[in-house]
């Protein structure tokens, strides 16, 4: 989107700074940035502005990377665990566009990975920023609505609301319910929302050697988890926490420890599952990995 | 506020832009990996009184929306021209008003309970300490642990008040309110976010 | 149905964009419409989107309905992405709509007021008959509107100097200490909210949900029976004073509609029954909004020492919060987004629970 100019307005289409906000609005967010770290699962309020992107559909997550990026970085976009699920196409072609960066979709080479809804498979190392993309950031506000609220639960960290909620899932169904934006506490202290990833995913998050950074534009907060830091799934006792599982491997890289995306072949019912990071399967079947369906369509348009 | 004397006042960053994203990211990793050593721009000459790394901190992160205190040694000469001058920043003499606060040789002037340590409803509207140390070696050996660091990190650095680890235990107890501090020397910074314990070795 | 491979999103895009623009332009056969077009004939859309993109720039706006193929939330949604862009010097003095060169003045509180019943342009007394002669080729050109016989009065007091003789409208003063008024653009909301954060959250809040709550309020679900103080419309000047210079310089003229509500009076031990007031300010001609931003400021207003708080109207967190179309549009929208990983993990789960459901059951029955 860019404004044309017209004989009549005498507009002129607009020099864009490096990364498209000015840079009053990255300080803005790189100081917010700085007290999110230090104040792990706290989020921070910051004057998220209007991006071309709509709210909703990942301008937190895009504020947050403009402020961070810099021409030597590397950038990865992910969206459901695919870089080329057409959001994550979307906002890698931004970036392209207003900041002279090198874009990857190698979890290894990436400086910078945004992400929607998932961490990738392969490990983090020391050094990489993950920036998630998060619509609701607390909590909380399923269970209630108001900020006033919800802002004194966590100023005297009192999440009974939490636990009860989750305890009334246990009675419902004899185990926990939450299967994605599953709660956790962070360093012992905050309750925080780690977006919607599975749950699966959860485990990635807890003494991670990256630093994870989570912007919600719509709702204008911004929050942290520094690497190495304790990140506890909530559970009881009798009621562990626990990942999914699924009974079958990827079709195409025969993967047996990743998340599997459900593809639905015809309407007889027929399915196959394959990873949903698409990085991860692509490597895989580089290494020679193959899954029971590797000579299906999909697997030549893949890289 | 008075008339800035322009006369010799030393240079901000040649390529804003860059420039600071790129202090900006060392600071960001020095601050979620405390006890490492953040190596800032080095291309900033600063004002009398400012270590490198926190001239360039300053004009990273300072600007007409933080009110930033300025010590002893440092009120009224060089630097605070170079920082009123760059970045449009009001000057406070409140110590508890400020968004940002710089301490030079004078570090017992800057103690952490004179500053802005946020409320519970809002931790994050708090001081950032920026205090300058004669070295980063030599000094009491401090022993770091909690979020950022995977077991422990010791460092050493000469210049903190004497009475640095009471009054960081003090400022450690009252969390998620606390004040967050940049320690820097020379082009290097560190940063010790108030999320973190620390205790004398040996102790 | 073969799986079809996703690596196509790119390209897919490129074409989705190209198709979007097919479809703005429409047939070639028919002339492209004109920003200055849409300026001059579509003002009210054009002043809408000024509003509520919070951004005073006629051919812009008219620019971003063009773009937007008429659709405003979208239209005003560009124009607030464009002026993120802008850069931002300070605030202007408070705009003096006493001193406005006013186009439209009513009031209904009182029969005649000084200056008079001014109707100006308005649809209010026109019958909603299609006029057909409006489509016929050649276009429609109006009758030029006769000239009055005498000038407007010079002096067109507000409703809130009317009753300043009698002391029976609520004063509105400014907070001793706040240097600045509080700024949505840069600050994200917090509460309580103050008042300036709540009338600009209106200011730039979506004409129906405001229109919507307003009228909850006078069905009933609220305790507000405004009456319309006054409307007015006109131009006023918008002068900024920079600090260097120390004195107000003129920027620009700006149209804008104001309306005044008043409310059922109160009173305590400390000052006599005074009526209360709702205020609302839109660029442009927006009446239906203005007096709708008027009606809700009073109702969240009176909610503030309210015990109950029970309509959604008094509802100072769901009014304020709900009452921005950019959000709400894109929240609402990116439904849109794929949401299948997550979908996954909830059919892992209800698959397990059903076939868990399907154990029992068989158990159940080779029991008995």
């Amino acid at each position: 989107m860019s404004v044309q100019p017209t004989a009549q307005a005498e507009l002129t289409a607009p020099l864009y700074n490096f990364a498209y906000l000015d840079e009053q609005t990255k300080r803005m967010i790189r100081r917010t940035i700085l007290k999110a770290i230090a104040i792990p699962g706290y989020q921070v309020p910051f004057g998220s502005r209007e991006m071309p992107v709509p709210y909703g559909w990942g301008t937190g997550g895009i504020q947050v990377t403009a402020s961070i990026i810099g021409r030597s970085d590397v950038f990865k976009c992910i969206d459901q665990g695919a870089d080329d699920t057409t959001n994550a196409v979307s906002i890698r072609r931004f970036f392209a566009k207003i900041a002279e960066v090198a874009v990857t979709e190698s979890t290894a080479e990436a400086t910078i990975i945004q992400t929607r809804h998932r961490i990738p498979e392969k490990d983090l190392q020391e050094g990489q920023v993950m920036v998630f993309q998060v619509p609701q950031p607390e909590p909380l506000r399923g269970l209630e609505p108001r900020e006033t609220e919800t802002r004194a639960m966590h100023a005297y960290e009192e999440y009974g609301l939490q636990y009860v909620s989750l305890y009334e899932s246990v009675s419902a169904y004899r185990r926990i319910a939450a299967t994605a934006s599953y709660p956790v506490i962070v360093d012992e202290r905050y309750l925080m929302s780690p977006s919607p990833i599975p749950k699966f995913d959860n485990p990635k998050l807890h003494m991670s050697p990256a630093l994870m950074l989570f912007g919600a534009g719509r709702e204008k907060r911004i929050y942290a988890v520094p690497p190495y830091t304790r990140v506890r799934s909530l559970d009881f006792e009798d009621y562990p926490f626990e990942t999914q599982r699924w009974d079958d491997v990827c079709a195409l890289c025969g993967a047996e420890e990743s998340y599997l995306d459900e593809v639905v072949l015809d309407d007889q019912g027929n399915r196959m599952f394959v990873c949903s990071d698409s990085n991860h399967c692509g490597e895989r079947r580089a290494e020679g990995h193959v899954g029971p369906m590797v000579d299906h369509a999909l697997a030549g348009a893949t890289s | 506020m008075s008339p800035l004397d322009l006369s010799a006042v030393k240079p901000g960053f040649a390529d804003p832009v860059h420039q600071s994203q790129a202090v900006f990211r060392q600071v960001m990793q020095a601050m979620s990996r405390p006890g490492t050593r953040a190596r800032l721009d080095l291309d900033v000459k600063p004002p009398e009184g400012l270590d490198a790394a926190a001239a360039a901190f300053a004009l990273t992160f300072l600007d007409i929306d933080t009110p930033v205190w300025l010590s002893p040694a440092l009120a009224g000469g060089e630097t605070e021209t170079f920082i009123r001058f760059h970045c449009g920043c009001p000057v406070t003499q409140s110590p508890a008003s400020a968004a940002f606060a710089f301490a030079g040789r004078d570090t017992a002037s800057a103690p952490l309970s004179a500053f802005n340590p946020g409320s519970e409803k809002y931790p994050d509207q708090s001081t950032t300490l920026v205090l300058a140390c004669s070295a980063f070696d030599g000094g009491p050996q401090l022993v770091l642990e909690g979020p950022g660091i995977k077991l422990v990190a010791v460092i050493s650095p000469v210049g903190l008040p004497a009475t640095f680890i009471e009054d960081w235990r003090q400022n450690q107890a009252r969390f998620q309110c606390g004040v967050d501090l940049v320690l820097t020397c020379g082009s290097e910074a560190i940063c010790l976010p108030r999320s973190i314990r620390i205790e004398l070795k040996g102790a | 149905m073969a799986y079809v491979a996703v690596k196509g999103g790119e390209q897919a895009i490129t074409n989705a964009h190209a198709l979007l623009a097919e479809d703005r332009r429409g047939s070639r056969d028919v002339p492209e419409v004109g920003v200055d077009q849409i300026r001059a004939q579509l003002s009210l859309a054009v002043d809408r989107v000024m509003g509520e993109g919070s951004c005073y720039d006629r051919d812009l706006a008219a620019l971003a309905i063009k773009q937007s193929r008429g659709d405003l939330p979208e239209a005003i949604f560009l124009l607030r992405a464009y002026r993120t862009t802008l850069p931002r010097f300070g605030f202007s003095d408070p705009i003096a709509t006493e001193q406005m060169a006013v186009r439209r003045r009513v009031s209904a509180a009182f029969k005649d007021i000084p200056g008079g019943q001014v109707l100006g342009p308005t649809f209010d007394y026109t019958h909603r008959l299609l006029d057909f002669a409006l489509a016929a080729e050649g276009g429609h050109l109006p009758e030029p509107a006769a000239m009055a016989e005498a000038p407007l009065a010079d002096d067109l007091p507000t409703i809130a100097s009317v009753f300043s003789h009698e002391d029976l409208l609520e004063h509105e003063t400014p907070a001793l200490d706040a240097a600045e008024p509080y700024d949505l653009t840069r600050e994200p909301m917090q509460f309580p909210a103050t008042r300036d954060q709540r009338l600009q959250a209106l200011a730039r809040g979506d004409e129906g949900f405001l229109l919507s709550l307003a009228y909850s309020s006078q069905r009933g679900w609220g305790s507000t029976h405004p009456l319309c103080g006054e409307i007015r419309l006109g131009d006023v000047s918008v002068e900024f004073t920079p600090p260097e210079l120390g004195f107000p310089i003129e920027l620009a003229d700006l149209t804008v509609t104001e309306c005044t509500m008043l409310s059922e009076f109160e009173g305590s031990m400390e000052h006599p029954p005074q009526y209360a007031r709702g205020y609302g300010l839109t660029f442009g001609h927006c009446e239906r909004k203005a007096m709708s931003m008027a009606i809700v400021d009073r109702a969240l207003k009176a909610a503030e020492n309210a015990v109950d708080q029970v309509h959604p109207v008094q509802d100072e967190e769901f009014v304020l919060y709900h009452s921005d179309n950019v959000e709400a549009s894109g929240f609402v929208q990116h439904l849109k987004l794929p949401h299948y990983v997550d979908f996954q993990a909830s059919l892992q789960f209800v698959r397990k629970l059903r076939r868990e459901w399907a154990e029992a059951r068989s158990a159940k029955e080779a029991a008995e």
